[in-house]
């Protein structure tokens, strides 16, 4: 079974100013999504007190707020299915800071009467908890985005970094702005979702940049467009291949991973599938607009080799007591 | 071409240690190493507890107060005002001559400042470095005063980590019941702080019309009774003896039958409790315990040995409880809760259960996905995806690992990227194979020709989630750590382990030369 013809080359290259355009309409949305609408911080980043309740039969969601309402301590707290019917969720926005005192008593009592019902979660996190998880994931990502630039550099050229990381904070906009615009809860699952996504649409662009680095290094053409052209179309098998087989995983880990993974499963299956069009069509393009030149390339990889080859001859020279 | 090679060789010895490795995770046999499952996999309690280390720097201050306080009655020097500040002690010494004998003491502690003015008024501070050495130190005690507590208390496999300056991580695998996970945390809060006080007898009675100011300026306190706190006592500040000095505690009845707590006191405190208890013949002696008197009992005789008991109407459990706090040793600074997470065991059976469905439904789908599209190439990727899983588990278990739901979610994400590296290996192959490259030089070629692009990807995601290991908590480590080892076992497998597969069936290919059903092509 084939999906493409191996020989076919598309020209990708031709298009990319309207495929630009999209994607900018598409940044910029998630960028005003963000601003405006915001995320919607959990317990994990915001601090506070969340309590999972399984019924027996559906939960009397009603009656619950109702009896909820009329406490003290519980009034602001919201209340949402989990799931099924019969399992809700309870935020309440503050967090005890006694060891010793124990909601999940506290919240058995109040519920009493509400039918038959087991606590299975209770998840406090102080405000200094929440704020220091905050700040090490900002932490995680920026380091993430130098260390990829300082090896990308090193290993390719710094266009190519640069167009990585474009391609990458791309990625990564267009899936927060996804969370943002379906309210999903943001914790510390779905943080690990947007780190992994750094990972899998860099290993994307990647595989593409590898195949541009080859393109220009063996074929005799100077035209950059038409080397980015090959070189995308020769690994769009292999790109929308593995971009399938993750997305059968993923897609399998949403449906049937159960509430608790829900976010974190479409977290990433919005970024695979951005992340797959932006190595097909925007990263390379990057590559394009920043002036990647193929004749200063091939002469730094000259005086690559020629200056590798002195260090031989010297070292060659040295070993044999001639200097 | 031999049909071994060292490719293969290498290739069944890491399925056989796979295989072997995570056989006794699979089949939760008793023996060998296992993976550990998650609290959120397994049901539990997970606590971050915060120590105020400041209570632990009074503390240190008060206990320099007692130390003058014992050696100047002791030597019979004369001294006055002695007080507590908050970060300071304070005290005049009335004869100028004893002022030296003063001097040569308080040179013997450790951390001291010691200024004094000309009146010889002496003001005690600590040096910087002791106040950040005290505030270390009681973090590490609280941490080993936790875990001797909890160890006592028999639960199964409590983890009590250090994580930074001043929190600790509490992890209880073994919580079932509500009233578990309670006595859990009541142990686990109670600072089991012992302090054997003076009754301030000459104004004993006043205590109910006194403030605590006034009472600060007779260098006492006020405090409550234990099981009535309408009753209440006037103490001298300065404790006689605290906790630090218990070796043994254990529960014993009392005549009526009452559990009551007998304690014994290292040399030190038996000598300070047996002189005090020679000179205060005839007056009280409070028995406070976490800032509440049990009972004050009056001294009858010197109390030699050692030994004191404390009775105050504890249940039985109450008593073993307050028993277990007091021989591990007083929590030298009160914890707070920064974090609670409680998992019930069945919505960890329920996680399991859902990942997996996932984990095997996302597997099958690959599977069967990679056979369809390149044939027998896809049989060899996915017998690489296999090993890859075995090898995960059983690396896993080997380093004691713990399997979190994002470690869960992890795994099923390697799957998915696992068969990456072979789908990029057969597409060049097929590639060369399309340009009428013989199918022994296509292989070669396709896996040195795919190999840099591999290495470069795979090295990238590999710094991602070393750094997201180093900067994630719980959960999110363990993501990093299955998908660093998936990555890991995925170069062994999907690289070494197919390769080593192809030079041993090339000659079969090469005699077929059938590329429909070795590589799926047209």
């Amino acid at each position: 079974m084939e999906f493409f013809k191996g020989d076919k080359i598309y020209n990708f290259m031709g298009k990319r100013l309207p495929f630009l355009g999209f994607s900018t309409i598409l940044v910029v949305t998630s960028i005003v999504l963000l601003l405006t609408k915001g995320v919607n911080f959990g317990i994990d980043f915001a601090g506070g007190t969340l309590v999972q309740v399984k019924y027996e039969k559906a939960a009397p969601i009603d009656k619950i707020r109702d009896i909820l309402n009329k406490t003290k301590e519980y009034k602001n707290s919201s209340i949402t299915k989990f799931g099924s019917d019969d399992e809700i969720i309870i935020r309440v926005t503050t967090s005890t800071n006694s060891v010793s005192s124990d909601l999940s008593d506290e919240i058995r009592n109040v519920l009493k009467g509400t039918g038959n019902f087991e606590i299975r979660r209770v998840d406090i996190v102080g405000p200094k908890v929440g704020g220091e998880l905050r700040e090490k994931g900002l932490m995680a990502f920026v380091l993430s985005l130098i260390v990829i630039m300082i090896y990308v550099s090193f290993r390719f050229e710094w266009r190519f970094a640069l167009a990585s990381i474009l391609a990458l904070v791309h990625d990564v906009t267009i899936a927060l702005g996804a969370v943002s615009l379906f309210g999903i809860e943001v914790n510390l699952d779905i943080l690990a979702a947007v780190l992994t996504l750094l990972g899998y649409s860099l290993n994307d662009t990647i595989i593409v940049f590898d195949r541009i680095r080859e393109g220009v290094q063996t074929s005799k053409e100077s035209d950059l467009s038409k080397v980015v052209n090959e070189s995308v179309s020769r690994t769009l098998s292999r790109t929308t291949l593995t971009s399938l087989t993750t997305f059968f995983v993923v897609a399998t880990l949403y449906f049937f991973g159960g509430e608790i993974i829900n976010g974190f499963a479409f977290t990433l299956l919005v970024g695979i599938i951005v992340g797959t069009y932006s190595s097909i069509f925007i990263a390379a393009s990057f590559l394009v607009q920043l002036k990647f030149s193929i004749e200063d390339f091939r002469t730094k990889e000259v005086e690559k080799i020629k200056k590798q080859k002195e260090k031989e001859k010297m070292r060659a020279m040295f070993e044999q007591g001639t200097v | 071409m031999k049909i071994l090679n060292y490719r293969l060789i290498i290739f069944i010895l890491s399925i056989i240690f796979g295989v072997a490795f995570s056989m006794p995770s699979f089949l939760q046999t008793n023996s060998g190493k296992k993976i550990s499952l998650g609290l959120d996999l397994q049901g539990g309690l997970h606590l971050l507890l915060g120590v105020k280390t400041q209570e632990a720097v009074v503390s240190k201050i008060k206990s320099i107060a007692a130390t003058v306080k014992y050696y100047t009655d002791d030597e019979e020097i004369l001294i006055e005002d002695l007080s507590i500040n908050p970060d300071s002690v304070t005290f005049t010494v009335l004869d100028p001559d004893e002022v030296k004998r003063v001097d040569d003491m308080l040179k013997k502690i450790k951390g001291l400042v010691i200024s004094k003015s000309q009146d010889n008024n002496y003001e005690l501070t600590l040096t910087p470095q002791e106040i950040a050495l005290t505030k270390d130190q009681a973090v590490s005690q609280a941490v080993e005063t936790i875990r001797n507590r909890l160890d006592q208390f028999g639960l199964a496999e409590p983890t009590v980590i250090r994580q930074g300056k001043t929190d600790i991580v509490v992890e209880l695998p073994g919580i079932k019941t509500q009233a578990d996970e309670q006595a859990a945390r009541e142990l686990i809060s109670k600072p089991a702080n012992l302090e054997l006080m003076a009754v301030d007898e000459d104004r004993a009675d006043q205590v109910y019309t006194m403030s605590g100011s006034e009472a600060s300026q007779y260098g006492d306190i006020i405090l409550e009774d234990a099981k009535d706190p309408a009753k209440k006592y006037l103490v001298k500040e300065i404790p006689i003896l605290n906790g630090s000095q218990v070796t043994d505690a254990q529960v014993a009845f009392d005549k009526s039958n009452q559990a009551i707590i007998n304690f014994t006191l290292n040399s030190i405190g038996a000598k300070v409790f047996g002189d005090f208890t020679a000179k205060s013949v005839g007056k009280r002696l409070a028995i406070v315990l976490d800032g509440k008197v049990y009972s004050a009992p009056n001294i009858r005789e010197r109390i030699g040995g050692g030994s004191g008991q404390i009775s105050g109407g504890f249940s039985v459990v109450e008593a073993g409880n307050v028993a277990i706090a007091l021989r591990s040793g007083a929590l030298p600074a009160s914890v707070e809760l920064l974090e609670k997470r409680s998992v019930g065991p069945s919505l960890g059976a329920d996680s399991i259960k859902a990942s997996m469905i996932a984990l095997i439904a996302g597997f099958a789908l690959v599977v069967v996905f990679m056979i369809v599209y390149y044939g027998m190439a896809g049989v060899i990727a996915n017998v690489a995806l296999v090993t890859n899983i075995f090898i995960i588990i059983a690396i896993m278990a080997m380093f004691g690992a713990t399997l979190t739901l994002p470690g869960m979610a992890g795994i099923v994400l390697t799957v998915g990227m696992a068969v990456d590296a072979n789908v990029i290996i057969t597409e060049r192959i097929k590639e060369l194979l399309r340009n009428k490259v013989s199918i022994t030089k296509a292989v070669e070629d396709g896996y040195s020709n795919a190999m840099r692009a591999i290495l470069d990807a795979n090295v990238t995601t590999l710094l991602v989630s070393v750094i997201l290991y180093v900067y994630g908590t719980g959960p999110i480590k363990g993501f990093a750590i299955t998908i660093s080892i998936g990555i890991l076992a995925s170069m062994l497998t999907a690289i070494l382990g197919t390769h080593g597969i192809y030079e041993s069936l090339l000659p079969k290919m090469n005699r077929e030369k059938n590329l429909r059903k070795w590589f799926g092509m047209k």
